[in-house]
């Protein structure tokens, strides 16, 4: 048994995780049309590259990745291009982005996919370029670009692969489901992503709230010998990265640092089979498994979603009672935010969506002043002072925000659920962050601006300088001429006078 | 259905409110209040149900004054634990206008100038606590013999001593404090034998069981997570060694024992209830625990070698005072930050 550890703080809120059923996984209506969001990563969007009117078929690439940091969008099923605009998207700040949406012909006819024989004759990158191709993003919540992230190869490399089924938020059973039903493809992809980073121990964590699950893992990852099922106690946020990385191997991720700066590299179980599908299968990621759950649904449960997917047709086919619900939410209790737009689609990131009741989940209570109990200190599982990062963001006092580490902040929220004063905290935080951000931006344009200025400054100096040192240089000239005897102005009297003593001669 | 934009987390700690908090302290203050009626008679719950009914009325004066919400504030029960706390530390049969200034410095001077709940950089209590300890010394020295049930004053004259023109003059004495404190001649044990005060089986009659039942009140909040244990902690372990180091085997000007101190006048009462109020403490735990040995030291000092009998509300004001200095130096270790070995 591998021994585990502990991390500050933490909470354990109810989880309600039965609702969903997890290890059940159900195929979700084919809806009447998709609505495919250009940007449903991190990074730049990728570029639209049918047309209204275009006939696609499932599994075409319809948008491809612009630049480094960013992935191509899938059609998850055949139809036709019906639009191309501005559309509601999940996103906390509730923007609008561009939206690629496809009316179904409901043939669901497929392009063909070419997978490899045998993904260990490639090259890293051949492997890398295809996982980009496949438009493959985080698919545990966070949309980062996964070939990106195999790719960050810092010094001393990647020794350990974890592949993170904590699942430590509220409801979602998505993982936990996956992790039940495909074993076996997350341990395959696991094989491929450990070669691809060259990891030598592959850890499968999961939470011991999902005995299930741990079996499953277990059995499967006996075809994989460097691979070993962990499982440590229910907590939330173990599920978080950097906690995880602390309760599996008891090394922190360096403040502003990425796991792969300890040689760590982390993954969700549904992107390991995204990776394994693409390199086997040469299939892109066009569907995935969302949670729908929360007590104003008949019919909860998992179901594999098509991308695109209105989250409105989603909750409809689980029975959904708009009349008990006052907020859906996209993800979880803890770190999702609220819908504000039910046209709004299941993208890659959608683990979950939860409709709740009012009773359920209750509107926020009116907040208290902060009476510094601390109780958020004692949740907070980066050691943070939360009461003290509130007070400072009340007073946007940015010296002191950054004192107090604001940016390690991970938002879990675990502050927020304990506050007796009712605070939203991490309401504070992001809007903090945010400024924060902008400061840092805003410093280097003044700096950029600056050193342009100095530039410039010492170029007119440098120049005066020179146009200076050419008149002292001609005046020295003169002056030496005019030492020696030549000088300019007595030869041209000197010629004056002899031509007009000429001419006086000639007369 | 209209969706609400709220930000997350959607889900909040059951049962988790400032009014919960609050009432757990009111609640933990129990055994100790139980025991000083025992001992004095009922003054103490008089002073308490008096004094918390006119701190009502000035935090709803203040409120209007500062033209706030009064219903959510007046609801969150925090200016009854400050009145009750004040009214613990008062002498029982305090006349009512030695009741009515101290709780009008504490929730208009201590609360509300700075801003009310939350914003107070000194203990509201202890800061009218201290008016009236500077002010009024004879009143607030004037302790009723500790006797037991039966023995006491009843609730007539109680309230006879409440609204009495002149102080009460049922048979006052002084406390173990003020006695150690007075003395001069006699060995430490025999002095604890020479009055019939000091005869407790620890630290004087009555005065034990008071800071054992503040204890226990104590205890109970600790596990009930309203703080941590370090500020208690801090503050008993900083009293007990610098007591074990000033103890002489009792000679006539020594310290007193180590149990003497950790039972005797508002030592628990003060561990667990004054030092424990998070506004106007350090924030972080290492923080707490220096404020509690800080505590702990000077009440040690301002008992043997100060002018007055206790000093647990001096103790807490003067670390008041420091609590920011201690934050800025005692900020905890954030994930991420600490610096690697290997780096050496």
């Amino acid at each position: 048994m591998r021994q585990i550890f502990d991390i500050h703080g933490g909470i354990h809120p109810p989880e309600r995780k039965d609702m969903s059923n997890p290890g059940w996984v159900r195929d979700c209506d084919m809806p009447s049309k998709l609505i495919l969001p250009v940007t449903q990563h991190v990074g730049s969007p990728a570029r639209p590259v049918v047309e209204v009117g275009d006939i696609v078929l499932g599994g075409q690439m319809i948008a491809e990745a612009q630049g480094p940091v960013s992935v191509p969008v899938h059609a998850p099923s055949s139809g036709t291009v019906t639009a191309i605009e501005a559309r509601a998207v999940p996103h906390a700040s509730g923007l609008t982005d561009t939206c690629i949406e496809i009316s179904l012909d409901g043939r669901d006819e497929w392009v063909g996919f070419e997978g490899l024989d045998n993904w260990r004759d490639e090259t890293k990158a051949a492997l890398l370029e295809r996982v980009r191709l496949a438009g493959i993003a985080g698919l545990g919540g966070a949309g980062f670009p996964t070939a990106i992230k195999l790719a960050s190869d810092r010094d001393g490399g990647i020794h350990t692969l974890i592949i993170n089924g904590t699942e430590c938020e509220p409801y979602i059973t998505a993982d936990d489901t996956v992790m039940q039903c495909f074993a076996q493809q997350i341990v395959e992809g696991a094989e491929i992503l450990s070669h691809m980073v060259g990891a030598e121990t592959v850890l499968l964590a999961v939470e011991d709230n999902k005995p299930e699950a741990v079996d499953a893992m277990r059995q499967a990852a006996e075809a994989l010998e460097m691979a070993e099922v962990v499982t440590f106690p229910t907590k939330y946020p173990s599920g978080g990265e950097k906690q995880l990385i602390e309760i599996l191997l008891n090394a922190q991720v360096p403040s502003g640092g990425i796991p792969a700066d300890i040689g760590v590299l982390c993954q969700n179980p549904s992107t390991a089979i995204a990776v394994r599908d693409a390199l086997i299968d040469g299939k892109p990621v066009t569907h995935r498994i969302t949670t729908v759950t929360g007590r104003s649904l008949k019919d909860p449960g998992n179901r594999r979603v098509m991308l695109g997917t209105p989250i409105k047709e989603l909750l409809d086919t689980a029975g959904f009672n708009a009349d008990s619900a006052d907020r859906v939410i996209h993800g979880g209790p803890m770190m999702g935010f609220a819908v504000t737009d039910l046209d709004m689609p299941v993208v890659k990131i959608t683990n979950c969506v939860l409709a709740p009741t009012r009773t359920e989940i209750p509107p926020p209570q009116p907040q208290q002043a902060c009476i510094r109990c601390g109780m958020c200190a004692e949740a907070c599982p980066a050691s943070l002072l939360p009461q003290q990062l509130y007070w400072y963001a009340r007073a946007k006092d940015q010296e002191q925000l950054e004192r107090h580490n604001l940016m390690d902040c991970i938002e879990c929220g675990a502050c927020a659920y304990v506050c007796p004063s009712h605070i939203p905290l991490v309401q504070y935080y992001r809007s903090a962050k945010g400024s924060l951000r902008e400061t840092a931006k805003e410093k280097v344009r003044s700096d950029n601006s600056r050193s342009r200025f100095e530039a410039r400054q010492e170029r007119l100096e440098r120049e005066a300088a020179e146009r200076e040192a050419m008149r002292a240089a001609r005046k020295a000239a003169a002056e030496a001429r005019a030492q020696a005897g030549d000088d300019p102005v007595q030869a041209a009297i000197e010629r004056a006078k002899a031509k007009k003593a000429q001419q006086e001669a000639e007369q | 259905m209209s969706l609400m934009h709220v930000s997350s987390p959607h889900v909040h700690k059951p049962g988790s409110s400032v009014e919960q908090v609050m009432k757990q302290v009111l609640l933990a203050t129990i055994p100790g209040v139980l025991v000083l009626t025992w001992f004095f008679g009922p003054g103490t719950i008089i002073n308490i149900v008096f004094g918390s009914a006119l701190a009502l009325a000035f935090e709803a004066w203040a409120l209007w004054l500062r033209a706030k919400d009064y219903k959510m504030p007046l609801r969150d029960h925090s200016v009854i634990v400050t009145a009750t706390l004040l009214c613990i530390a008062l002498p029982p049969y305090a006349p009512w206008w030695l009741i009515a200034v101290g709780i009008g410095v504490s929730v208009l001077l201590g609360k509300h100038v700075f801003g009310g709940l939350g914003y107070n950089p000194f203990n509201p209590a202890m800061v009218g606590y201290v008016v009236l300890l500077v002010s009024f010394p004879l009143q607030m020295s004037s302790w009723t013999e500790p006797r037991g049930i039966g023995e006491v004053p009843g609730i007539v004259d109680a309230f006879t001593a409440l609204f009495a023109a002149s102080s009460y003059d049922a048979v006052t004495a002084a406390t173990p404090l003020d006695l150690f404190r007075q003395n001069s001649g006699m060995l430490f044990d025999d002095l604890m034998q020479s009055k019939a005060e000091l005869t407790g089986p620890i630290a004087g009659l009555g005065w034990d069981w008071v800071n054992l039942a503040f204890l226990a009140g104590g205890i109970w909040l600790l596990r009930q997570r309203i703080f941590t244990w370090h500020a208690p902690v801090g503050m008993l372990a900083a009293l007990t060694i610098c007591a074990a180091l000033g103890y002489d085997d009792g000679s006539s000007t020594g310290g007193g024992s180590v149990l003497f101190h950790l039972f005797s006048g508002a030592t628990m009462f003060g561990a667990f209830f004054i030092i424990t109020d998070p506004v106007s403490s350090a924030v972080s735990n290492k923080g707490r625990l220096i404020f509690g040995a800080m505590v702990g030291i000077l009440v040690y000092l301002i008992r043997v070698h100060g002018n007055y009998p206790d000093a647990v509300a001096f103790g807490v004001l003067l670390l008041n005072f420091a609590a920011p200095l201690i934050d800025q130096y005692t900020q905890p270790t954030v994930y991420g930050t600490k610096k690697v070995e290997a780096d050496e």
